[in-house]
C-alpha cells in the first residue's frame, strides 16, 4: 500500500513538473502568448469569434471569463488576474477605474439595445412592453444588479409598465435560457442575445422606450500580457471586429 | 505533521477571512434588514420542508436499499448518491427538464392542471430535496446495515407482523442514524445554491434563499453578504460540533 502511494506520488510529481516546464512553450511556437479576457456574458457569441480571429492573426490565445458584468467586477475587485475587461455598462467600468484597476482609458466598442424575448412563434401574442404586465404571464428579468436588469428597469419605467417577474436572473443569459426552455413566456434581453440565440423570437421595443447599452473595454492594470490586451482591443475596434459584432446583433461605433 | 497543519490552515483561513472582514458594527442592522430577514425565513422554511420530504421518502428508500443485493442494489445506490457528486447546477438543469413546463412530467402537470413548478417556493424545496436527500438515505442505510438482525427476528418470532416490527423495533433502533442523517440533510439543504438558482430562479421572498441572497448581495451589499455567510457558517459549525463524530458513520 505504502509503495503504491509512493509510486503514485512520484508519478504525480513527474506529471506536475512536466506540466510546468512544458506548458504553453513546449507545444507551440515561442511567440505565442495567452490572454485572459473578462467579458460580459452577452458578448460571448461575438467575442468567441473575435478570439478565434486574434489567435489566427496575432498568435495570441485568449481565454474568456464570461459572466454577469457585476460578477466580473466583484471578481476583479477581489484581485482576480485578467488582462482585458469588457463591460456591459459604463457604471461598472467606472467602479473599476475608481478602484485604480484599469490602465489607460476605456473605449466604447459597441452598443446594444433591448428586445423582448418570446417563445418561437410568439404564442402568447406579446407585442409591447405593456403586454408584459398581463396577468398569468410568466416574465423573467435580469436582477437589477446586472446591467441588463438595470436597463430593463429603465425601459419599463419609460413605458410606465409595472411587471411582476417570476425570477430575477443573475445574468442576462439566464433570462434567455428560461425563455428558450419555455419556462418563461417572455423576458427582456439584448437584441444581440436574440440574434445569436436562434431559439427565441424577438419583439422590438420602440426607441422611445428602449435603452441603449454602451459597452466599454479597457486593459487592466494587473495585465500580464498588456501587448496582447491592446491587440485584442484594437481588433475589437477594427472594421473586422466591428463586422463580427454587428453580425452578432450589436451596433457598431 | 507540517502538511497536516497546512491542510488545517487551508480550512481555517477562509473562515478567518470572513470573521476578520465582517462589519461587526453593522451586524445587527444587516441581520434585521428586511432583505436578510426574508431570505433567512425562506431558507428556514425550504430547508425544513426539504428535510421533512427526505424523511418521508428517504427512510423507505434506505430500507429497500439495505434489503436488496447484487447489481440492483448497486444501480439503486448509484442513483440515490448521484446528486451528491453531480454539480448542483446540472441537477437544476435536470430538474427543469423533468419538472419544467415543457419537461417530462412538468408538461403533463401544466397541461392538465395549469401547475408550473419552476420559479415557485415548491421548486426551491424540490431543488434542496434533490441535493440533500442522499445524505439522509446514506446515513439511514448505514444504520440499517449495522443493525443486529436478531432483534427483528426475535420480534417476529414473538408474533409481530412486518409493520409492527418496523414501528416498534427497527425504527427506535434507527433513531440515532435517522437523527444524524436528517441533520446533515438539513444542513446541505440550507446551503443549496446551484440547483436552486437554476431550477427555481431568484426572487426575494419566493425563491431567494440565503445562499442565493449571498451571491446577489456580494456585488451590491457586500456587508450583508458577509453577515449572511457568517450565519450559514455558524449554523454549519454548530451542527458539526453538535453531531461530533456521529456524522455519516453508523452510530457506535
Amino acid at each position: 500500500m505504502t509503495r503504491r502511494l509512493v509510486v503514485l506520488a512520484a508519478f504525480l510529481l513527474v506529471v506536475g513538473c512536466g506540466g510546468q516546464s512544458g506548458g504553453a512553450n513546449a507545444t507551440s511556437t515561442p511567440s505565442q502568448t495567452t490572454l485572459t479576457v473578462f467579458a460580459a456574458s452577452s458578448l460571448k457569441p461575438a467575442f468567441d469569434k473575435v478570439g478565434a480571429r486574434l489567435q489566427a492573426t496575432k498568435n495570441v490565445v485568449p481565454t474568456f471569463n464570461y459572466a454577469g458584468t457585476q460578477t466580473l467586477t466583484g471578481q476583479l475587485q477581489q484581485g482576480a488576474p485578467g488582462d482585458v475587461f469588457a463591460s456591459a455598462d459604463t457604471a461598472h467600468m467606472t467602479t473599476l477605474q475608481n478602484a485604480g484597476l484599469v490602465s489607460g482609458s476605456a473605449k466604447i466598442f459597441a452598443h446594444n439595445s433591448l428586445e423582448i424575448a418570446v417563445s418561437k412563434g410568439n404564442p402568447k401574442g406579446i407585442h409591447t412592453l405593456a403586454d408584459l404586465s398581463r396577468a398569468g404571464l410568466v416574465v423573467v428579468l435580469a436582477d437589477p444588479s446586472v446591467p441588463a436588469g438595470k436597463y430593463a428597469q429603465q425601459a419599463l419605467a419609460k413605458a410606465q409598465v409595472t411587471v411582476h417577474p417570476a425570477s430575477l436572473e443573475l445574468q442576462v443569459t439566464g433570462v434567455l435560457t428560461k425563455v428558450a426552455l419555455g419556462e418563461a413566456d417572455a423576458g427582456i434581453v439584448y437584441v444581440s442575445d436574440i440574434v445569436t440565440s436562434g431559439k427565441v423570437d424577438g419583439v422590438t421595443i420602440p426607441d422611445s422606450q428602449n435603452v441603449i447599452a454602451d459597452y466599454p473595454v479597457a486593459v487592466l492594470k494587473a495585465a500580464q500580457n498588456a501587448a496582447g490586451a491592446q491587440a485584442f482591443i484594437d481588433l475589437v475596434l477594427s472594421s473586422d471586429g466591428q463586422t463580427i459584432l454587428k453580425a452578432a446583433g450589436f451596433q457598431g461605433v | 505533521m507540517a502538511l497536516a497543519g497546512l491542510g488545517l490552515l487551508f480550512f481555517l483561513l477562509p473562515l478567518a477571512g470572513l470573521i476578520v472582514r465582517a462589519p461587526w458594527n453593522q451586524a445587527v442592522g444587516a441581520i434585521t434588514s428586511p432583505e436578510t430577514a426574508t431570505a433567512l425565513e425562506l431558507s428556514l422554511f425550504c430547508s425544513l420542508a426539504a428535510t421533512a420530504i427526505a424523511l418521508v421518502l428517504g427512510i423507505p428508500l434506505a430500507l429497500v436499499l439495505s434489503r436488496t443485493t447484487g447489481n440492483l442494489r448497486r444501480l439503486m445506490r448509484a442513483l440515490t448518491t448521484l446528486p451528491m457528486v453531480l454539480p448542483p447546477v446540472v441537477g437544476g438543469v435536470a430538474l427543469l427538464l423533468a419538472f419544467g413546463r415543457r419537461g417530462l412530467v412538468g408538461s403533463f402537470l401544466y397541461q392538465a392542471f395549469g401547475i408550473q413548478i419552476p420559479f415557485t417556493t415548491a421548486a426551491a424545496v424540490m431543488a434542496e430535496t434533490f441535493v440533500a436527500m442522499p445524505f439522509l438515505v446514506i446515513a439511514v442505510e448505514g444504520g440499517l446495515r449495522s443493525l443486529d438482525p436478531r432483534y427483528e427476528e426475535a420480534a417476529r418470532a414473538l408474533g409481530a407482523r412486518g409493520w409492527m416490527v418496523f414501528a416498534r423495533v427497527t425504527l427506535p433502533l434507527l433513531r440515532p442514524a435517522i437523527f444524524s442523517g436528517a441533520v446533515l440533510c438539513w444542513a446541505r439543504a440550507l446551503g443549496e445554491f446551484g440547483a436552486t438558482i437554476t431550477f427555481a430562479g431568484n426572487f426575494p421572498g419566493r425563491t431567494q434563499t440565503v445562499p442565493v441572497a449571498v451571491y446577489v448581495a456580494l456585488e451590491t451589499r457586500p456587508d450583508s453578504a458577509i453577515i449572511l455567510s457568517l450565519i450559514l457558517l455558524a449554523v454549519s459549525l454548530a451542527i458539526l460540533v453538535g453531531m461530533r463524530d456521529r456524522w455519516l458513520g453508523p452510530p457506535l
